[in-house]
């Protein structure tokens, strides 16, 4: 700790020159930060996944329904221990697409059972079960509209007309937090039976399924009981884990993450070239003072580890502070909620980036230390005679 | 005048022999400028692509028609009734046959990806007899168009090289039934490549449509004539619908996508820029510091101070345009012509695009590399002016 | 000018004293110094030998390039020799390897420079501290030895400023205390005052005379001033690779 007040003196050397290194290694991980929170923000439909839960939609596509029927069906079959319905609704709020929010029309109770991971005080489950237009919503949903309960919330839908072309009428009757971070809360939940009731065509017919299987270890046999019940009928099914389900639409994207990988690796390359530059010429610099610590007494181990210590301090101010940026930003909430609507920095990818801020600091260190370390006194202290 | 160029241009010269000596901090000043560069132009050849694929110029005389409030052809719905409607209007261009309009159907049917081997949204569209003579730039390329009534398809070029299990021959499940793929289509570059075509009569019943489309594709007689066409659908009581052209609506298809890319793009390219900005500065301010003596001998032989401040950013410059060129040149050949599909979120789809590096982002880019350079240039070159001649002599 | 105290002695202290058996505390027996510059073989010293007592002060006289920085290098461990020994206090400091120099060199030598070199960065008591912190004394010991040594310099008054704003003569007296705060047993001075005006210069020899009289420091100092070497016990003149108690002509 000692030879702290050495390194640290060290930086104040060359102030501007340190400084936009600095600024260089703060930029870069700013972009680490950001670059991980929306990977996180793209696969938090993934992480989240039930282990325990299955998607059963349609054989031929998503877009096509199923029938209600289906649900107790399902849960006749051993393995199952619920099945809940789901159906895009599509609604258009204030006649503006970018206003978009996803929103369904489910069947209160079990779907609160299924979903654990949204939760929902008792009192505004009654209200939601006692009122046919009642709607719950999400904590990020309410923030992006200034959305209270007891507000009454009219939504169109393109795809699901109402009887008479009325809009739908919805009145917010409670608000939903997630479980864990990355929880989705921009969603809109309202009732079934309403739903179904007034709508102008498609009686009977929900989107697709959430089952809840007993026993984890069984999920891909259930999987494929499912699919085999409803085979040869005229709706026929497709079961996957949520997980795969979720990872499916990530897929469809492309090769997000080896895009991502490859934008960070160019920024972090450059970044390492410039820290590594200025740091071999500091020491170049420094070669005369290098040779007074040898002199005095310095053994070489100990100025290479001085040396290092210089980098990684600069790397470690530089990029915890670039995180610590990141972070904060992350926290502010989603820059898109209408693409994005979860939007944090996962723990893991913070110690990741405190691991490469040292490595970091070692690597562009490493040969200006090296340099440092083999210098020879008496060349070092060599004065032109 | 001349006196202050020649001035400008011999130290100019001056300073830029002077830089093999300065290897390390040049290379590494170019090197970040130029993976700026690299990443700018790959992510926006993305976005270019994929509008690109989107906006192919077609015809200008075809008009989509869609159910008002719809922003898509999936969230459409019109019933057999409006679209004969719809199809006899004004402004529709006649053939012996019939009006050149097509009703449509628009869905997703799930195919195996081929980069990832997940299964993706592909778009299946129901199409009527006119579809590809109303479009004006389809092309069987292989085999032949399917047969009215029956369960055949034929398959855009995009979309056989996105998904497994396309080529002619193949069969697709739909159900119960098995369509087989009877020809594949070109369609000048544009998002119809990424699509499979039916009967729309074979589709209906296959996805429990009734007797409903969802959207029509009408050529119109001329390209002025979309306006009368437009009104007379606009004000027909019996039609609540929206009239655009089809340049107009794969511009909006394409938007959020290209938005986000282009945005995220955006984002990147800055922090790199101002990252490089940093590192460029850094180099140039421990170029005139190495250079303190030269630059106060020649100030005190008589140079001026701009001739100073310039060629230190011309010095900048040439570094960057250097850096910039080598981004540019390995980012077009690494990333031009890269055949992708990605899913644009608004159809819900697929869409099959290649990598676009235009010459308009080329310069774009090396424009940003010359805008490095110069700030980078710039302080450190103000700084050079501003030594105290005096001070600087002296020092060893 | 200079207060006449002793430090006293402390577990640095004790440790530092080399004690040679036959009084003489570094013996240079038939060395030879070759550079290479390229292809090219510089051969600097030749077969030189040279004894100094303890408690000697010697001053180390000769034209540029004749290699005194070289042999005063050669004492101190700073640098190898081609062929021969050198010991001092007994022990054969070139059989030392790197590591154990760098341990020896901080216990038993100062070095004193002609261009000061201190570190810029640091005050002065923090350049004098460099040396202790090689050391296991605490926070506090270290400090007071700093005191002890920057007393002995007579520069307390200034243990807070950066080299830059300290004089010549003050940073060479930095240098000294830097020089003597681990209270080593030789010091050695490659032209202390080549750098100093003759008023800075009489204060720093002064103060090396003192160190060497009343603290028993023995000093080796290179030197091309004459009033310099005058100051000192003895001088020898160093001409070719050869030493000799005469003055050359």
């Amino acid at each position: 700790m000692r030879f702290l007040v050495l390194v640290w003196n060290n930086l104040k050397r060359k102030k501007l020159r340190t400084s936009l290194t600095l600024l260089s290694i703060f930029v870069a991980f700013v972009l680490f930060g950001l670059l991980c929170s929306i990977r996180e923000a793209f696969m938090a439909g993934v992480s989240m996944a039930g282990a325990d839960r299955l998607v059963v939609r349609h054989k031929v596509s998503l877009i096509m329904n199923l029938p209600v029927t289906y649900g107790p069906r399902m849960e006749r079959i051993p393995g199952v221990e619920s099945a809940v319905h789901w159906t895009w609704f599509n609604a258009i709020y204030q006649d503006e697409p970018k206003n978009f929010f996803g929103s369904f029309p489910v069947n209160p109770e079990p779907f609160l059972a299924m979903h654990s991971e949204y939760l929902l005080p008792e009192d505004q489950k009654q209200a939601w079960l006692k009122t046919r237009t009642g709607a719950i919503v999400g904590r990020t949903l309410t923030q992006r509209f200034g959305w209270k309960i007891g507000d009454r919330v009219p939504l169109t839908s393109p795809i699901w007309p109402r009887k008479g072309d009325q809009a739908w009428e919805f009145e917010i009757v409670g608000i939903y937090d997630g479980a864990q971070k990355g929880t989705d809360t921009s969603g809109f939940f309202f009732r079934y039976d309403y739903f179904d009731e007034a709508r102008a065509r498609g009686e009977g017919t929900v989107g697709w399924y959430f089952v809840r299987v007993t026993d984890v270890n069984r999920v891909a046999e259930v999987a494929n009981a499912i699919d085999a019940e409803f085979a040869n009928s005229p709706y026929e099914t497709k079961t996957e884990p949520e997980g795969a389900f979720a990872q499916g639409f990530i897929q469809q994207m492309g090769n997000f993450t080896t895009i991502l990988i490859g934008i960070l690796s160019a920024v972090f390359f450059t970044i390492l070239l410039v820290a590594g530059n200025t740091m071999a010429q500091a020491v170049r610099e420094r070669t005369g003072e290098l040779g007074v610590l040898k002199a005095v007494g310095f053994s070489n181990g100990l100025v290479l580890a001085l040396v290092l210590a210089e980098s990684c301090l600069i790397t470690a101010v530089g990029g915890l502070a670039g995180l610590g940026a990141a972070w904060l930003f992350a926290a502010r909430g989603s820059p898109i909620p209408a693409i994005l609507p979860v939007f944090y920095l996962p723990t893991e990818n913070v110690i990741l980036g405190v691991g490469l801020v040292f490595a970091l600091g070692l690597v562009a260190g490493i040969l200006p230390a090296l340099q440092a370390m083999r210098l020879q006194i008496a060349v070092a202290l060599r004065k032109t005679d | 005048m001349i006196n202050w160029l020649s001035q400008v241009a011999s130290i100019t010269f001056f300073n830029l022999r002077t830089i093999p000596h300065r290897k390390g901090a040049a290379v590494t000043a170019a090197v970040g400028i130029a993976g700026v560069v690299a990443v700018f132009v790959g992510v926006f050849s993305i976005a270019e692509g994929f509008r690109a694929a989107m906006t192919v110029a077609g015809p200008d005389d075809v008009a989509i028609v869609l159910r008002s409030g719809s922003d898509s052809e999936m969230t459409s719905g019109l019933s057999r009734e409006e679209v004969r409607l719809i199809a006899d209007a004004p402004g529709v261009a006649r053939m012996p046959g019939g009006p050149l309009a097509s009703a449509e159907l628009f869905v997703i049917i799930n195919l195996p990806k081929r980069s990832t081997g997940t299964d993706a949204n592909v778009p299946l569209r129901g199409v009527e007899k006119a579809a590809a003579a109303v479009r004006g730039d389809i092309r069987i390329v292989e085999g032949r168009m399917f047969e009215p009534g029956r369960n055949e398809v034929v398959v855009g070029v995009g979309a056989a090289r996105a998904c497994s299990g396309l080529g002619l021959g193949r069969a697709i499940r739909v159900g119960q039934t098995e369509w087989k793929v009877v020809g594949i289509f070109s369609g000048g570059g544009g998002a119809a490549e990424s699509e499979i075509w039916t009967d729309a009569a074979v589709l209906q019943p296959a996805y429990h449509r009734g007797d409903s489309f969802q959207s029509v594709y009408a050529r119109l007689t001329s390209p002025q004539a979309f306006q009368e066409f437009k009104d007379a659908l606009t004000t027909n009581p019996r039609l609540k619908v929206k009239v655009l052209r089809q340049a107009e609506y794969l511009a909006e298809q394409s938007s959020m996508l290209t938005g986000f890319i282009k945005g995220f793009g955006v984002i990147i390219a800055s922090l790199m820029a101002l990252g490089a900005l940093f590192g460029a500065l850094n180099t140039m301010y421990s170029a005139v510091a190495a250079r303190t003596h030269e630059i106060a001998t020649l100030r005190a032989l008589g140079f001026g101070a701009s001739p100073i401040i310039l060629s230190v950013m011309v010095e900048s410059l040439a570094l960057a345009l250097v850096g910039g060129a080598v981004g540019a040149a390995a980012a077009y050949v690494a990333f031009d012509g890269f055949q992708a599909a990605t899913i644009n979120w608004q159809t819900f789809s697929q869409v099959a695009f290649a990598f676009t590096v235009t010459p308009r982002l080329l310069t774009y880019a090396v424009t940003w590399a010359a805008a490095i350079g110069l700030l980078g240039g710039l302080f450190p070159a103000l700084r050079a002016a501003r030594l105290p001649v005096a001070a600087a002599l002296r020092d060893t | 000018m200079m207060k006449g105290e002793t430090p006293k002695p402390s577990a640095v202290t004790e440790a530092n004293r080399m004690s040679p058996d036959d009084g003489i505390l570094v013996r240079v027996d038939n060395v030879d110094k070759t550079f290479h510059r390229g292809s090219e073989e510089i051969h600097v010293l030749s077969g030189l030998s040279l004894e100094v007592p303890g408690g000697d002060f010697l001053a180390l006289m000769g034209p540029s390039g004749s290699g005194k920085t070289t042999l005063l290098n050669l004492i101190g461990g700073l640098d190898r020799v081609t062929r021969g020994s050198v010991s001092v206090g007994g022990e054969r400091i070139d059989q030392m390897s790197n590591r154990q120099l760098a341990a020896w060199r901080a216990r038993h030598v100062g070095f004193v420079f002609q261009f000061y070199n201190l570190l810029p960065v640091l005050t002065a008591e923090r350049n004098v501290e460099l040396p202790l912190l090689l050391t296991p004394l605490s926070k506090a010991e270290r400090r007071k030895h700093v005191e002890t040594a920057l007393d002995v310099v007579n520069l307390s008054h200034r243990s807070r400023h950066h080299p830059r704003t300290l004089s010549g003569g003050e940073q060479q007296r930095v240098g000294i205390a830097r020089a003597i705060v681990t209270d080593p047993t030789l010091l050695l001075c490659d032209e202390p005052t080549g750098d100093l005006d003759r008023k800075s210069g009489d204060e720093v020899l002064h103060l090396l005379q003192a160190l060497n009289r009343e603290h028993g420091k023995t000093i080796i100092m290179v030197t091309h001033d004459p009033h310099a070497s005058a100051r000192a016990k003895r001088t020898v003149y160093l001409d070719k690779g050869q030493l000799s108690t005469e003055k050359p002509e």
